[in-house]
């Protein structure tokens, strides 16, 4: 269907991009891992927005899901345990014109790149942060993650973990100048396909905290939530995503939330008995680093060597 | 350049004719000797005189009046040829307290030499305890074998100021206008510019309090000189090192500046904040020392080669970045302003122990280019070459100043500004079709670099090891051929260089080998030496990898080769297996031949005169006839 609308009007495109032209190699993921699905959904995104490849990045640290860029036919940054962000924030600081994407993961985030999370937040740099929380390091063969559950047992902690999980959407809303957080699951594409889209259109820092399955390391802990629907809350709200009842249809458990309401974001966060699924807060009037940082990226070398004359006749004897 | 108007009719000598003198205004920090040290530098600059400044930095933040550590202010080395370091013990010292100079005395900065004025005020203090100091420091002075002037500065003063704390500055500054026959018109027209904010009523005070300490001296001081000017027709600039690498990265077209907060390199990027906007410029203060280097390398990445200025302490922090960027090839510029170690060691104070830092840490082997500026000119012209290369070559550049080059200031022929230095647009046309990510020249290890918006470039940036298609690749060919590569980038640029100059003659008993900020020190020590007659040369490194080239051959015309270097090593002979100073070590292993090493670790600039002791007694002649010309600042 190339250029072909739903209204059956055309675009003619110079060039037109089918998903064929986002996927690279096979995913050497495992069989049964949420990571394949979450790639799927990027590229269709990529599809549906036409991104040109050659304009969008995708960045990473390590972990099994910061393979995801090896993946992707666009650019990619696939670089160091945790640091992620500041590459990303690097590149979109003098080039606001590329589509910047960051694959993340529980442990690479939260763990070892929790400073850089911290203050990503706060530049709100228009780029999409996806964190794929499988509660568990994967790569390394199963430790402890900062998001693992209280007595989730791992090679760190064979008796079970000892500390209550660090709820990432939670912090994230508490840092200052935070302007987007949603949560979706990995298991239902269609709500993730939304979240993700809607983190895309957001202007600024896009987080969001996807349910992630790892059948190899930490299948107990999404389990249950997959074969019993009610263990999923679907957070709604006329200004919140709006899903199409193929992606809501199972789930009886609902909370009406506004997502500009950030008080009230934290505490549907934070609820332990239930996985809440749907926008937590966003807010496009906050300032956004990339606009500050970009200032001057078309000045001329004319203007470059005035500049620098006009300092040395400052230090002229 | 107009002729010293100060009127010294009623002076009781005529004044002193000398080559060059060390000034040093030292006070408790707040007194404003700053001010008044920089006044004097600019005015003599100005008037056609060489100059070397150098800030004394109190150890402590706020440290309490009249304290030894508390030694605050400027030291002005001005002459009538170009100054290039320090010096060694301070010819004329203005002080304020009798404290402060204990400070500089533990630095070893005054000798017999050394005459200094000093405030009096003490001597009639109400506290007991501060008379008593006042007068058993004069004893100990004395002893010392200092000349002493004592002045009643705070008296003069009082007559203009109700504090005169506040006007002492200025008012030395006229002593040493008239000592040194300054023009006091300059004068009056800097400290307009200096005060130009503060308005009419504080510019008409210290013009009053400039006009009050020339007529004091009239009457106090029984000496005058005079300074011959350069010969200098050139347009000149004056700065420290850390602004002249700020406006490197200026002219070098970079746009981009990543820091975080560290003694002694942060003022380079506080320069810049104030400025690069105009250059279309900006300066990000990251969240640490990690995220610095890895925001810049994202630019870097996507087309814009960044810059990050630390010292070592954020060296050691971003390690693991640099090893990425050697491992991807990711063109940024690294200025490392070296100050002592190891750990938090000695902020605000000079050392070159980063070499091997800078050469080997990173994770398994990540050869880059290694760059030492010697001089202030050159800290800004090694930014510009130092974009060129991380460019051409695709890897990172360190470059390694220090806190000697950082805080000092000189004068230097005014760059002419080309457009050439400046970095090119981002390439944006389609990528070349076939052609790999890296498609490296397998004599040079170059490869052309696909960047963000290149169409038909996209590939994935990866730290694992890669085969020319950025494809993760575990096989042992695969990395064997990348590190190879990146190596082979080395020898090409090492193919590119001529043998650096040696100062003095091409052979000889001796030949130092220094690198870094330590140029003016050993070569002023070698003309010293060789003017006593010793068979001494030198020889200065200014890339350290690839290492220069023909040593070898120049190696072999001297008995002896030794290095000097500000960093630690166990003194030669010492003990069974010496640690060698750095630059002896990679010598050593890079020539395979022994080297010779003398260094130090004072936290201090190396003055010529002790090298010149280094050298005696390496040559084993440390009972030399007495010659002219031995001692800093002699006159003649
Ligand atoms: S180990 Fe777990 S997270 Fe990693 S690829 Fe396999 S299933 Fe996915």
């Amino acid at each position: 269907m190339f250029g072909l609308k739903q209204d059956w009007s055309l675009d003619v495109l110079p060039r037109y991009f089918t998903l064929d032209d986002y996927e690279s190699s096979v995913p050497r993921w495992c069989a049964g891992c949420g990571d394949h699905g979450i790639l799927t959904t990027v590229q269709r995104i990529c599809r549906d927005k036409q991104l040109l490849p050659e304009k969008t990045v995708c960045v990473s640290g390590i972990g099994c899901s910061s393979r995801f860029p090896h993946y992707m036919s666009t650019y990619g940054f696939h670089g160091l345990h945790g640091r992620a962000f500041p590459v990303a924030c690097g590149i979109k600081s003098r080039r606001p014109d590329l589509d910047v994407w960051v694959a993340t993961g529980d442990g690479d985030c939260c763990s070892i790149g929790a400073g850089h999370w911290v203050h990503a937040v706060r530049y709100n740099m228009d780029m999409v942060a996806i964190l794929f929380d499988n509660n568990v390091y994967a790569l390394t063969k199963k430790q402890s993650s900062p998001t693992s559950q209280i007595g989730q047992s791992t090679n760190t902690h064979p008796k079970g973990a000892p500390l209550p999980p660090l709820n990432p959407s939670t912090t994230t809303l508490s840092i200052t100048n935070c302007s987007f957080v949603a949560q979706t699951v990995d298991w239902n594409p269609v709500h993730m396909h939304e979240t993700l889209k809607a983190a895309h259109e957001h202007k600024g820092f896009s987080f969001v905290r996807i349910f992630q399955r790892c059948p190899v390391f930490s299948e107990e802990c999404f389990a249950e939530a997959q074969t019993d629907p009610d263990l999923v809350q679907l957070v709604e709200h006329d200004n919140g995503l709006q899903v199409s009842e193929s992606g809501t249809r199972i789930y009886k458990n609902r909370r009406t939330h506004d997502p500009s309401d950030l008080v009230q974001a934290m505490a549907v966060s934070n609820q332990t008995d239930v996985l809440p699924i749907g926008l937590l807060y966003q807010n496009e009037t906050m300032p956004i680093y990339n606009e500050y940082s970009s200032v001057g990226i078309n000045s001329t070398p004319e203007d470059k060597i005035n500049a620098l004359n006009h300092q040395l006749d400052r230090f002229a004897i | 350049m107009s002729k010293a108007t100060t009127k010294n009719g009623t002076a009781q000598t005529k004044p002193q004719t000398i080559d060059e003198h060390i000034v040093e205004i030292v006070c408790d920090s707040g007194e404003g000797a700053q001010k008044a040290g920089t006044l004097f530098a600019t005015i003599s600059a100005k008037m056609g005189n060489g100059i070397w400044t150098v800030e004394i930095i109190p150890a402590e933040i706020k440290p309490p009046a009249r304290s030894r550590e508390g030694a605050s202010g400027n030291r002005i080395r001005v002459g009538s040829k170009e100054m290039t370091n320090a010096g060694d013990e301070a010819n004329l010292v203005v002080a304020l307290n009798e404290q402060v100079l204990y400070g500089r005395l533990s630095q070893d900065a005054y000798g017999p030499e050394t005459t200094i004025l000093l405030e009096s005020v003490w001597a009639t203090d109400p506290d007991a305890n501060i008379r008593d100091a006042y007068t058993a420091a004069l004893a100990d002075f004395s002893a010392r074998g200092l000349n002493v002037i004592e002045l009643p500065i705070h008296e003069a003063c009082s007559e203009l100021m109700t504090d005169p704390r506040l006007g002492k500055n200025i008012f030395v500054l006229g002593i040493l206008c008239y000592i040194y026959q300054r023009d006091t018109a300059l004068a009056k027209q800097e400290i307009a510019n200096i005060f130009a904010k503060k308005g009419e009523k504080v510019i008409s005070t210290n013009h009053a309090l400039l006009d009050a300490g020339v007529e004091f001296a009239i009457k106090h001081i029984p000496f005058t000189y005079t300074i011959p000017n350069m010969d200098v027709t050139d347009d000149q600039v004056v700065m420290n090192g850390n602004v002249a690498v700020a406006l490197g990265v200026m002219a070098s077209g970079m746009d981009m500046v990543s820091m975080y907060p560290i003694t002694p390199a942060t003022s380079a990027s506080h320069y810049l904040a104030g400025v690069f906007d105009q250059a279309g410029g900006f300066v990000h203060q990251a969240e640490d020392e990690i995220a610095a280097i890895g925001f810049a390398l994202g630019a870097s990445y996507a087309g814009k080669t960044a810059c990050t200025i630390t010292s070592g302490p954020g060296m050691a922090l971003k390690t693991e970045f640099i090893g990425l960027a050697v491992m991807s090839e990711i063109p940024i510029v690294i200025v490392n302003v070296q100050r002592g170690g190891p750990s938090t060691g000695l902020p605000t104070k000079v050392e070159q122990g980063d070499l091997l830092n800078a050469m080997y840490a990173a994770t398994g082997d990540a050869p880059k280019i290694i760059m030492a500026p010697a001089t202030i000119e050159e800290s800004f012209y090694s930014i510009i070459t130092a974009r060129q290369l991380a460019e051409a070559f695709r890897t990172p550049v360190i470059v390694l100043t220090d806190a000697n080059l950082a805080t000092g200031q000189t004068l230097y022929k005014r760059p002419v500004t080309k457009e050439d230095w400046l970095a090119p647009p981002i390439d944006q046309s389609d990528w070349h079709a076939g052609t790999p990510a890296y498609a490296w020249n397998e004599e040079t290890g170059i490869s052309p670099r696909p960047i963000p918006g290149q169409k038909g470039g996209e590939y994935v940036l990866t730290g694992l090891a890669h085969t020319p298609e950025s494809h993760v690749a575990y096989n042992p060919q695969a990395n064997q051929v990348g590190c190879d590569m990146r190596s082979r980038k080395i020898a090409a640029l090492e193919q590119t260089f001529t043998p650096p100059k040696v100062h003095g003659d091409e052979s000889g008993d001796l030949l130092i080998v220094g690198w870094g900020s330590t140029l003016g020190a050993i070569e002023e020590a070698v003309d010293r030496a060789r003017a006593k007659g010793h068979k001494v040369s030198s020889v200065h490194l200014r890339y350290l990898s690839p290492m220069e080239v023909g040593l070898e051959e120049i190696f072999a015309k001297f008995k002896k080769v030794m290095t000097v270097e500000i960093n630690y090593s166990d003194p030669m002979g010492s003990v069974a297996h010496p640690r060698p100073s750095q630059l002896a070590m990679m010598l050593r292993a890079h020539l395979m031949q022994e080297v010779d090493f003398w260094s130090i670790v004072p936290g201090q600039p190396l003055g010529p005169n002790q090298i010149v002791g280094v050298i005696e007694d390496k040559l084993g002649t440390t009972k030399p006839s007495k010659k002219k010309n031995e001692k800093a600042g002699a006159g003649k």
